[in-house]
């Protein structure tokens, strides 16, 4: 068996691909959080319940309505991005000239009753969601083999995060999105509808997180906690990355699942602490976090 | 009898149409009362300025126009039509540009991002190409960071920008201040031009000499509202008054 520094190189690669997978959803989920972060100045608790959401949206709509894994990757983030608009719309409008604890407090608490009510609803046992027929087959790459849906998770991430990227530094509407972000009163002072610009904002970043909820249904299983496990993790993704940082949130992503896919193989007790061991040597040195700007 | 009646409005009884015409404005920051009462008429297609001390209630006044200021009360009519309850957003497609003293460059955007924010309002803006036989410099920068230009850079795309939209009514919020005299020079060359062409102008200026090349009619503003005015024709006869209000 070939072996890199003692380690078998199946169980390495394996669990590198394991944390690349776990990356790819941290990119997604953190990309959410920074795109919302950034013209909300809120910091946006429900995120990992409405990653659930999407994962339900999925269920629900393969179990009632017949509707196959690629009618939910379009429609459930539309759904579950329709809910988010709402949400705005009607509570957190309300919030946008007081302290950022009250959005805090909101998005938390929105975060339990969505949970709640799932809970109510599907009890707390994992629901099964099959990966689509076509990627039944593993890839053999030679040094290992990849089961085919994990490496579409990690494609479909890339090119989700790339696209999101591209769009908001390399666009006119990212631009006015940017402009926003800096001075919305000036953005405003030039016609533009910004509470407009800011609601479909936050409805983008729902969607996102519905479409990582899609994704994630075949891997992990479908369960109302699944939200609220993965989405600490993610705030220390966030925090690492800097707040806000579009790129950074997503290089951080994938590079914080890999560090820890390593950990499990160098020292498996570590695994589950590593994110925030790193998060707090990153704060120490650069308290904005590693592409984070100044305050 | 339509004309009988707009004739019987204060703005039609003017000498020359207004495109601007501000009455009993007051404008609060919080608790704290700046505005008492401005009142001042920019007729269209001129220059108008408003002079004072800092903290006179100048840039209020065109924050308040503008309806970036959240308390304010009164009349703003431009070109006949009330704002004073309209959002900021609303003001600016009315064909209102605004320029503020800050400049409002944004640094996560390059100097053409910049230009482009503003969208067209109306027809009748400039084109790129007019923008950048005025402001040459401009063209040379598209690509760098909107704050990585120097102070007067920086002012003539403030200033070039909001001449794409097609507003008719431009505010301009000390535009030379902290510049040198050779900018300084270029800006006002502009400005002219711009009168030239037909845009109205609403100019705040602690440099006098500066608003008396290109001003119509001054406003002196004090204590927030409005003390004085003259013509610029008048200016020399009232130089001396001018002094006491402005201390220099």
């Amino acid at each position: 068996m070939h072996t890199f520094l003692g380690i078998p190189t199946q169980v390495l690669f394996g669990q590198l691909t394991l944390g690349l997978i776990n990356g790819a959803f941290y990119a997604l989920l953190s990309l959410g959080l920074a795109v919302i972060f950034g013209l909300l100045n809120i910091v946006n608790f429900s995120h990992g319940a409405l990653y659930m959401m999407g994962a339900f949206a999925g269920y629900i709509l393969l179990q009632v309505f017949g509707v196959n894994y690629w009618g939910a990757l379009v429609l459930a983030p539309l759904i579950v991005g329709a809910f988010g608009i709402v949400i705005e719309r009607t509570m957190m409008a309300r919030l946008y000239r007081l302290d950022p604890i009250y959005g805090l407090l909101l998005t938390f608490g929105l975060a339990l009753i969505i949970q709640g009510l799932f809970r109510n609803s599907y009890g707390v046992s994992g629901l099964p969601y099959a990966a689509p027929p076509i990627f039944r087959a593993p890839l053999q790459l030679g040094f290992m083999v990849l089961p085919a849906y994990r490496a579409w998770v990690i494609v479909a991430s890339l090119v989700v995060c790339l696209a999101t990227w591209f769009t908001i530094e390399k666009t006119s509407l990212g631009a006015t999105l940017r402009a926003a972000t800096e001075n919305p009163v000036m953005v405003s002072a030039f016609g533009i509808n910004v509470p407009r610009l800011v609601t479909l904002t936050y409805g983008f970043g729902v969607a996102l997180a519905a479409l990582a909820g899609v994704l994630a249904a075949p891997i992990y299983s479908v369960n109302p906690n699944m939200g609220a496990d993965i989405i600490i993790v993610v705030f220390a993704v966030v925090v690492i990355g800097g707040m806000g940082s579009i790129l950074g949130s997503v290089i951080t992503g994938f590079a914080l699942g890999l560090c820890e896919g390593l950990t499990k193989v160098v020292y498996p007790q570590a695994s589950s602490t590593v994110i925030f061991v790193i998060m707090i040597a990153v704060l120490m040195v650069k308290p904005n976090g590693l592409f984070g700007r100044a305050a | 009898m339509v004309d009988a009646a707009a004739l019987a409005t204060p703005a039609a009884a003017a000498p020359a149409a207004s495109s601007l015409s501000v009455s009993d404005l007051h404008a609060w920051y919080g608790e704290s009362h700046v505005l008492h009462g401005m009142a001042f008429e920019v007729p269209k297609g001129q220059v108008v300025t408003l002079l004072g001390r800092n903290g006179a209630g100048k840039t209020t006044t065109l924050r308040s126009i503008m309806g970036v200021m959240n308390k304010r009360k009164g009349s703003i009519r431009f070109e006949g039509r009330e704002t004073i309850k309209l959002p900021s957003r609303a003001i600016a497609r009315a064909g209102i540009g605004y320029c503020p003293e800050e400049r409002g460059i944004f640094a996560s955007l390059s100097v053409e991002e910049n230009l482009m924010l503003p969208p067209v309002v109306r027809p009748g803006g400039m084109s790129r190409d007019t923008i950048f036989e005025l402001f040459p410099n401009l063209k040379e920068r598209l690509s760098s960071g909107g704050t990585k230009m120097s102070g007067g850079e920086q002012q003539m795309l403030a200033i070039a920008r909001i001449l794409r939209s097609g507003a008719s009514l431009l505010l301009l919020d000390e535009p030379t201040e902290g510049l040198a005299p050779v900018i300084v020079q270029q800006i006002g060359r502009t400005i002219s031009r711009l009168k030239a062409e037909g845009y109205t102008i609403v100019l705040v200026e602690q440099n006098f000499r500066f608003a008396a090349t290109l001003a119509d009619r001054h406003y002196v503003v004090e204590g927030g509202r409005v003390v004085d005015t003259f013509l610029n024709a008048d200016l020399q006869s009232n130089i001396d008054k001018l002094h006491a209000y402005l201390g220099v």
